[in-house]
C-alpha cells in the first residue's frame, strides 16, 4: 500500500482512504474535514527543506503543509494519467 | 421613519480561514470596530457597525474562521456556540453570512453546507470573485443558489464597492431570510460528495491552481532558494525597524524630555516637580517610544501576513522549530519578540494548539528584544575595546551579536528541555493551509496597525505608568538627611532595597550600584541605564552615555560588566511582559513558571560568566 509520504515531488494520485492511528484521531478527522476523501486527487507540491519535512499537498484547489506524521495517515493510490484536479 | 428605536440586525460573517471574512468585515464597517475577547478564552471577538442605505442599523459579528464545526480547536468551538445561540452573553444572529473563497470552493462548499444544515437563517457571500475572474473560473450563481437552497450574492471584499450586492440583500433582510429548511444530519463524505455534485453542475474551473501562485512558489519553497529568500527577506525587516523605528524612537524619548523640563520649569522645586518630570513624562515617552519601532515591525508583518508569504516562512522552517518543541507558526511571534515580547505574547493567538502555544509564550522573552539595546550599548561601549578582530570583525559588534546568539540558542535549549520534560507526548498537527498570494490592500494594512497599536498602548500605558510612578518613589523617599554627602538614592528605599540585594547577586560580580539598577529594569529594562546614571550621580544624567561609560569602566571590572550583560539577555523582566503573559494564558502558572525558570537560567549564566570571565580576563 502506498501512502502520502511515498509520493514523490510533482507526483499525483488518488486518496483511497485516511486511517485512525488511535481512536479518536483528531487529525485524521480533520484531514478528512479537509478534503482528504476517497476518490480526490492529490499532489504533493513541494517538500520543506530538511528531511523533506513538512510536505506541501494539494487537494481540490486547496494546498495544506502537513507534517510526515500526519500524511503518513493518507494512503493513496496512483492512477496512470491522471493529471490535474478539475 | 425614525428606526433608532429598532434593535439593529444581528448579522455574524463565518467562513474558512483564508476566505477574505476580515477584508470583507474591514470594507463594511471601516474603523467602526470593537476588538475584544470573548468572555472566559483568548478568542478574538471583532464586532463592527454599519447602516444599510434604507437606514437599517446592522451590528455584524466577524467570528473566527473555522474549516469545520465539529472539530475542537477553541476558535472553532466559539464559532459554533454563537452561530446556534449557546454561546454565553451572546445573542444568536439575525442573519448568518457565510463567506466562500470562489476560486476554492471544493474546500469552502463544504463548510457552507455544514452551516447550512443548521436551520438558521443564511446567505452566502462569494468572495473573491475578481480573482475567480481572473483565473477563467465561472460560477452559475443561480444554479448554485438554487443548489444550496440559499440567497447567493457576489462580492470584491479588496473592491470600494464591492460589498454592494451584500448589503443590498441585508437591507431586503428585515425579520430574517426564510430559515433553510434543517437538513438530515449527513457523515462527512456525503458533504465532500455533495460539494463535487454541486461543483460539476454549477462550476467550471480550467486549473486547480493560480498559475502565479505556483510561480512565485517554486522559488519562494525551493529547498535551496527558499530559506535564502526568507533570510533576505528577515533581514530587510531589521534593517527597516532600525533605520526607520529607531531614530523615531529616539525623537519621541527627546521630546517627552523636554516636555518634561518645560513642565518642570513651571513647577516649584520638590516631589510634585520629580513626580512629573520623572515619573509621568519618563515613564509615558517610554511606552510611547517603542511604539515606532512596534508599529514598523506590525507594518512589515502585516504585509507579510496579507501577502501570504508568512504561511511559507513557517512551512520552511517547521522542522527546525520541532526540535526544539515548538511548532513552525511559532516563527511569527518570535519575530515580533525582537522589537518587545509584548506583541510577541500578543501573536502567539495565531497558533491554535494550546500546548504549542505555551511553549512559544514561554520562550518569546529571550528573544533579544528592542529595551535591551541601550543596557548593551552602554556596557559594551564602556568596556570592550574597540579593536578589530582577524583584520574584518569588529569586536564590540561580535559581543552584541553573540548576546543575540545567546537568547536564540538560550529560547532553542529552552524549548528542547520543555518538550523533553513535558507528559503531554501526543501529536499536536501542523495541518496549515497556504493560502493564494495577495497584494495587500493599505486599508487593511490600516486597520491591522491602529488595532495592534491600541491594544499595545492600552495594555502597557497602565501599568508603566503605575511602577514608574512607584519606582520614582522608592528612589525619592525618604529625603537624604541635612548635611548629606552621598547622592540621595543612597538614603531611599531603594538604596536600602540596592543594599540587601547585593548578598544574592555578589556572587554574579554586581555591586549594590548594579543590584539597584535591576530593580527599575524589571519595571522596563532599558530604565537601568537611567538608574546607573542616578546612583553613581553622573552629571548630565543619563543623556551624557559617553561619561556614564566612563564612570562604570572606573568602578567595576570587565568580569562584571559581562555578567551584567549576561543576567539582562535571560533575566525575567519586564512586569510588563509578565503581565500579558498573564492576560494571555490566564494562568498564574504559565507566569510563575516564566519567572522561575528565566531567573534560575539567568542567575547561572551570569555566575558562570562572572567566575570563569574573573580568572581568564
Amino acid at each position: 500500500m502506498m501512502r502520502l509520504t511515498d509520493l514523490s515531488k510533482g507526483a499525483t494520485a488518488l486518496v483511497e482512504r485516511v486511517e485512525d492511528i488511535h481512536a479518536p484521531d483528531l487529525i485524521a478527522q480533520r484531514l478528512r474535514d479537509l478534503g482528504f476523501v476517497p476518490g480526490e486527487p492529490v499532489r504533493v507540491v513541494a517538500c520543506a527543506p530538511w528531511g523533506a519535512d513538512p510536505l506541501l499537498v494539494q487537494i481540490g484547489s486547496t494546498r495544506f503543509a502537513l507534517r510526515r506524521a500526519e500524511a503518513q495517515r493518507v494512503s493513496v493510490e496512483i492512477q496512470p494519467g491522471t493529471e490535474s484536479a478539475p | 421613519m425614525s428606526q433608532a428605536h429598532v434593535a439593529p440586525l444581528r448579522v455574524a460573517l463565518v467562513g474558512n480561514p483564508n476566505c477574505g471574512k476580515t477584508a470583507l468585515f474591514n470594507l463594511l464597517t471601516g474603523a467602526r470596530q470593537k476588538v475584544a475577547n470573548y468572555a472566559g478564552v483568548t478568542v478574538e471577538r471583532k464586532e463592527g457597525r454599519f447602516a444599510t442605505p434604507s437606514g437599517r442599523r446592522v451590528q455584524l459579528l466577524d467570528l473566527p474562521g473555522a474549516y469545520s464545526l465539529e472539530s475542537t480547536s477553541p476558535d472553532e468551538r466559539v464559532t459554533r456556540d454563537v452561530l446556534l445561540g449557546r454561546y454565553p452573553g451572546e445573542a444568536a444572529p439575525d442573519l448568518i453570512v457565510c463567506v466562500a473563497d470562489a476560486t476554492n470552493l471544493r474546500l469552502h462548499l463544504r463548510f457552507v453546507l455544514e452551516v447550512q444544515r443548521m436551520g438558521r437563517p443564511i446567505v452566502l457571500a462569494l468572495n473573491m470573485m475578481d480573482a475567480a475572474k481572473r483565473r477563467g473560473i465561472e460560477v452559475n450563481v443561480p444554479e448554485l443558489s438554487r443548489r444550496l437552497g440559499v440567497p447567493v450574492v457576489e462580492t470584491v471584499a479588496v473592491r470600494r464597492g464591492g460589498a454592494q450586492a451584500l448589503i443590498e440583500l441585508i437591507d431586503r433582510t428585515t425579520t430574517g431570510i426564510a430559515q433553510t429548511p434543517s437538513l438530515p444530519a449527513t457523515s462527512g463524505d456525503d458533504l465532500h460528495r455533495t460539494v463535487r455534485e454541486i461543483l460539476a453542475d454549477a462550476v467550471t474551473m480550467p486549473r486547480a491552481t493560480d498559475a502565479r501562485d505556483d510561480a512565485i512558489d517554486r522559488f519562494a519553497l525551493h529547498p535551496v532558494l527558499g530559506p535564502l529568500i526568507l533570510a533576505f527577506v528577515m533581514f530587510m525587516v531589521f534593517q527597516a525597524v532600525y533605520s526607520v523605528g529607531k531614530p523615531l524612537t529616539d525623537a519621541i524619548g527627546d521630546g517627552f524630555s523636554w516636555l518634561g523640563a518645560f513642565a518642570g520649569a513651571a513647577l516649584p522645586d520638590g516631589p510634585l516637580r520629580s513626580l512629573v518630570t520623572d515619573a509621568l513624562f519618563g515613564g509615558v515617552g517610554t511606552v510611547l517610544g517603542f511604539l515606532p519601532e512596534i508599529l514598523v515591525l506590525f507594518f512589515f508583518i502585516l504585509v507579510l501576513e496579507e501577502s501570504g508569504y508568512l504561511p511559507r516562512a513557517a512551512f520552511l522552517l517547521d522542522r527546525m522549530m520541532v526540535a526544539v518543541g515548538l511548532t513552525g507558526r511559532s516563527f511569527i511571534p518570535l519575530l515580533s519578540s525582537f522589537a518587545c515580547a509584548i506583541p510577541g505574547v500578543m501573536g502567539t493567538r495565531s497558533i491554535s494548539d494550546p500546548r504549542d502555544r505555551l511553549a512559544t509564550i514561554l520562550v518569546a522573552p529571550l528573544m533579544t528584544c528592542s529595551a535591551r539595546l541601550p543596557v548593551y550599548a552602554l556596557l559594551i561601549g564602556a568596556f570592550i575595546p574597540h579593536r578589530l578582530i582577524f583584520g574584518v570583525f569588529n569586536l564590540q559588534g561580535l559581543v552584541l551579536f553573540a548576546l543575540y546568539a545567546a537568547g536564540i540558542v538560550g529560547a532553542m535549549a529552552v524549548g528542547w528541555v520543555m518538550k523533553t520534560l513535558r507528559r503531554d507526548r501526543r501529536e499536536h498537527a501542523l495541518l496549515m493551509e497556504l493560502p493564494s498570494y495577495r497584494l495587500p490592500r493599505a486599508r487593511d494594512i490600516a486597520i491591522g496597525l491602529w488595532e495592534r497599536g491600541a491594544i499595545f498602548l492600552k495594555r502597557l500605558t497602565g501599568i508603566i505608568l503605575a511602577l514608574t510612578v512607584l519606582m520614582w518613589f522608592v528612589s525619592t523617599f525618604p529625603s537624604p538627611p541635612e548635611g548629606a554627602t552621598l547622592p540621595a538614592i543612597d538614603y531611599s528605599i531603594a538604596g536600602y532595597l540596592g543594599r540587601a540585594l547585593q548578598w544574592p547577586f555578589a556572587p554574579l560580580g554586581f555591586n549594590w550600584q548594579m543590584s539597584l539598577s535591576l530593580i527599575p529594569a524589571f519595571a522596563a529594562r532599558e530604565t537601568a541605564v537611567a538608574a546607573l546614571a542616578t546612583v553613581y550621580s553622573v552629571a548630565g544624567g543619563d543623556a551624557d552615555v559617553a561619561a556614564l561609560g566612563h564612570t562604570l569602566a572606573q568602578n567595576f571590572s570587565l568580569a562584571s560588566a559581562l555578567s551584567l550583560m549576561v543576567w539582562f539577555a535571560f533575566a525575567p523582566q519586564c512586569m510588563s511582559t509578565l503581565a500579558v503573559i498573564r492576560r494571555e494564558t490566564r494562568s498564574w502558572r504559565a507566569v510563575v513558571i516564566s519567572f522561575g525558570y528565566m531567573f534560575v537560567v539567568a542567575y547561572a549564566a551570569s555566575f558562570v560568566t562572572y567566575q570563569v570571565a574573573r580568572h581568564f580576563v
